[in-house]
């Protein structure tokens, strides 16, 4: 009998992680590939700021021993291998450089590929200074650089508010926090939600109290609908929202800020999972109770399968990697207690989404000559126009160019979906992406 | 608009919406029928390219010749009517097929001197001066041949103009419609078109849909051999005007457009676009309908692309994609009236030059129709040439 393979696990977050633990505690062998320099994704990126992590990290950045680890890598194509599972091709390093392109197999595979900022667009949204919530947060926690000196945070969810905590941490002056939403009776509606999530509560009503204690302005249906400066950000146009985000005339007011760092939501990375072959369903990958997804030998963790933040993610991902290690021929235990977690997490996760819609008001935000695709310069009157001239499909997308350039839609495919309704199957073909991230042409040639 | 259309389209890509102009243009009342968006499918897919340079002398250089001569006409008449579509970006940028090998001189020499003889404007030139037109043209490539009547379009802008001109005369395009068979009158002819919204009466049904025809021909009731073949093609990061100013090919590409293998075929096709980005093609397998993108074929073409153009193996690749090109046994289009139902046209299997030939098969479907004279003879793009000959 030939050796059991390895569980392939992309993705080193908090579901990558965790995954990765489990498959390891299994007696699998694990091999985990990532595209940052050391492990803990997005949300535990070295942060030597906020102390600590309990609860929702729990082991932290831990690889486990004996884990391969391949950091530093991409992976740039996935096809899917006639017997489960898929081939990965892998390039590492910058992407301009001469990377070493490589493939591997991964019969059993776990995609804990995570998620970016959603921005929505609105005029002088393009400008310096103007950034996402995650990416200030980033350079607070890595480089403990704050992204300006006086700063606004506008979005919705939880996630502004530690933002904010990472930005006052890393000594900007955060002029406000601007919630769209109206969260706090949104959250009393889902009661059993919300208290499904206690843990998870405790640790917003903690970020709050140090919004509190710095006197931070916490304005609710509020929103920042222009940006202006002189080639670099200078200040923030507010205004007060009805509840469907329509701004309310006359509540304009104006407030001097070099950053403004914008989190509304976050827009899953499907296009591994896409390219494997994996069932989605409104926007995420449809998986069963042992985050089997429909494509087999695939699974997947984390925000790919749902919004839900750092503690859902490892839940997720500790069943995930059970399974994986199961679906390599490792006798296993069921993980109950992840189980569980996840079923709470979940629970929680829907609550805070009913809580932080994005309202369709957002789309009289940004007007006539406002990029909505910035890597190709296209207006929301450049899309009308070739609405008006290509129903849908990928006629539409040639015509308007949204999200042909280098993010490939990432930042514009959901808004642009959005601000000229077009149907699921063509907001879907944002996702797919054949080559997921961009990989030199000698590089490609190269491989075998 | 009231009473019924003379003739119905199905397919509203490129050559289903050069059909349906000819035909409005020519005073027949027409609808184009579409079961998805107009210009989504293979047309979008194209790189837009109006050639005669990868043509032997034949039937469908003549073909290519009259839709060459044609789309800048075509195009100015449709921007008459519908001013406000989209600009098809038509631009005769010409040709250049360099020869990477000293084995591949000889045969393209003779190829364009057979072109030249047949009306061709395809000139021979050393690789210098080829370098000279092309700077980053490989300094392996020894033996080139220009064709400066080699030209270009966005193929959607350009079906969405021809669609435009279509409504402008008072035609219909009816998208998210789908084609499911057709009506025949008592005496077998065409009485109409069944689709999921409806029954549309007419006269005439033209079968467009490209790679789908053989489908919708056996939903008619008169099944013609066209089949899927994949194709692929890669999309790199927007690079400075003048990296690529033609377009340029390897001279292997004629013998794979001649080809019916299953087997992996790529030939290069490097251009740039109006958006600065480089297209690289392509690749033409016999898959069927599987759009599963395959590694190994993005890296052959890659792998021809930096034979040709050195420079691009330090660009970034940002985007690959594919599509299928409708293909017949013989390697040519089926333009004309179904002996086996009266009333069935066929305007299909114009493999990957679907965009180039369009025009001219308008041309030629709408004179047929209407008994106008065309400047193209019918009789090689017939329907059912294959069973007659006992080529099949």
């Amino acid at each position: 009998m030939s050796a059991p393979p390895p569980v392939t696990i992309v993705g080193a977050g908090p579901a990558g992680l965790a995954a990765a633990r489990a498959a390891a505690s299994a007696g699998a062998r694990v091999r985990l590939i990532d595209a940052e320099p050391s492990p803990g994704g997005q949300y535990l990126r070295g942060d030597a700021l906020a102390g600590p992590h309990g609860g929702a990290a729990g082991q932290g950045a831990h690889v486990p021993d004996g884990a391969e680890h391949i950091s530093d890598t991409e992976v740039w194509a996935l096809e899917p291998l006639p017997g489960g599972g898929a081939r990965l091709h892998l390039r590492s390093g910058p992407a301009d450089g001469s990377g070493g392109a490589r493939t591997a197999d991964a019969p059993v595979l776990v995609l804990a590929t995570g998620a970016h900022d959603r921005v929505l667009p609105f005029p002088g949204w393009d400008l310096p200074g103007v950034v996402t919530a995650g990416a200030a947060q980033a350079l607070a926690k890595s480089q403990r650089t704050a992204i300006g000196r006086t700063a606004v945070v506008a979005g919705t969810g939880p996630f502004l508010l530690p933002v904010t905590r990472s930005l006052i941490g890393a000594g900007a002056r955060v002029a406000a926090v601007l919630e769209a939403n109206a969260p706090v009776s949104g959250w009393l509606r889902c009661a059993g939600g919300a208290a499904a999530g206690f843990g998870k509560f405790g640790e917003l009503v903690g970020h709050t109290a140090v919004l509190a204690r710095r006197r931070v302005p916490y304005r609710t249906r509020t929103a920042v609908i222009a940006a202006h400066g002189d080639g670099v950000l200078e200040a923030v146009t507010t205004v007060r929202l009805d509840p469907g985000w329509r701004p309310l005339p006359g509540t304009e007011r104006t407030i001097a800020a070099d950053a403004l760092c914008l989190g509304f939501g976050f827009t899953p990375r499907l296009e591994l999972a896409v390219a494997a072959g994996c069932a989605t369903t409104g926007g995420f990958v449809r998986v069963d109770a042992a985050q089997a997804t429909s494509a087999p030998g695939v699974f997947a963790a984390g925000e790919p399968t749902g919004i839900g933040g750092a503690a859902l993610a490892a839940a997720e991902g500790e069943v995930a990697g059970t399974a994986a290690a199961r679906a390599c021929g490792h006798p296993v235990v069921a993980p109950l207690g992840a189980l569980r977690r996840v079923r709470a997490g979940r629970r929680f996760a829907a609550a805070l989404a009913a809580a932080h819609p994005l309202r369709p008001g957002w789309t009289r935000w940004p007007r006539d000559d406002t990029p909505v695709c910035r890597c190709e310069e296209v207006t929301l009157s450049d899309l009308h126009a070739a609405a008006r001239s290509a129903s849908g499909g990928r006629a539409f997308r040639l015509a308007s160019r949204a999200g042909l350039g280098l993010c490939q839609g990432r930042v514009c495919g959901r808004n642009t979906a959005e601000l000229i309704g077009l149907t699921d199957d063509d907001a879907q073909r944002f996702d797919r992406r054949p080559i997921a991230v961009p990989v030199r042409l000698g590089d490609l040639a190269d491989g075998t | 608009m009231t009473g019924h259309p003379d003739a119905v389209v199905v397919g509203a890509g490129i050559v289903g919406a050069a059909c349906a102009e000819a035909l409005g243009r020519a005073g027949l009342r027409v609808t184009v029928v579409e079961r998805g968006a107009p210009a989504g499918a293979t047309t979008a897919s194209g790189e837009g390219n109006v050639l005669v340079s990868d043509k032997e002398p034949g039937p469908e250089l003549e073909l290519a010749r009259s839709s060459l001569r044609r789309w800048p006409d075509v195009l100015r008449g449709a921007a008459a009517v519908a001013p406000d579509a989209p600009d098809p970006e038509w631009d005769p940028k010409g040709g250049l097929v360099a020869a990477l090998d000293g084995g591949a001189e000889e045969p393209l020499t003779a190829f364009a001197a057979a072109q030249r003889a047949a009306g061709v404007d395809a000139r021979a030139i050393g690789g210098d001066e080829a370098r000279d037109l092309e700077p980053g043209l490989s300094p392996e490539a020894g033996a080139a041949v220009l064709y400066p009547q080699d030209a270009q379009l966005q193929p959607v802008a350009a079906a969405t103009a021809l669609l435009a001109a279509v409504r402008a005369r008072g035609g219909r395009v009816r998208h998210g419609t789908a084609a499911l068979g057709l009506v025949r009158g008592a005496s077998g002819a065409v009485a109409g078109l069944r689709t999921d919204r409806g029954t549309i009466p007419c006269g005439a049904v033209v079968n467009a849909c490209g790679p789908w025809s053989g489908d919708f021909s056996r939903l008619a009731g008169a099944p013609v051999d066209v089949r899927p073949r994949r194709g692929m093609v890669l999309v790199t990061a927007p690079l400075p005007p003048g990296t690529v100013r033609r377009k340029v090919y390897d001279a292997d590409y004629v013998g794979a457009v001649g080809a019916g293998e299953a087997d992996l075929r790529t030939s290069t096709v490097v251009e740039s676009t109006h958006a600065g980005t480089v297209l690289i093609g392509s690749s033409r397998q016999r898959v069927g309908f599987d759009d599963t993108v395959r590694v190994e074929v993005l890296r052959a073409i890659a792998r021809k692309a930096a034979a040709l153009f050195p420079a691009l193996a330090r660009v970034p690749v940002m985007r690959a994609y594919g599509g299928f090109r409708p293909y017949t046994p013989d390697h040519l289009p089926v333009i004309g009236e179904d002996p086996r139902v009266p009333g069935l046209w066929h305007a299909t299997g114009h493999e990957g030059a679907g965009v180039g030939l369009a025009a001219g098969t308008g041309h030629l479907l709408a004179a047929l129709v209407t008994g106008a004279p065309a400047d193209t003879d019918p009789h090689p793009f017939r329907v059912l040439r294959g069973e007659e000959d006992g080529r099949e």
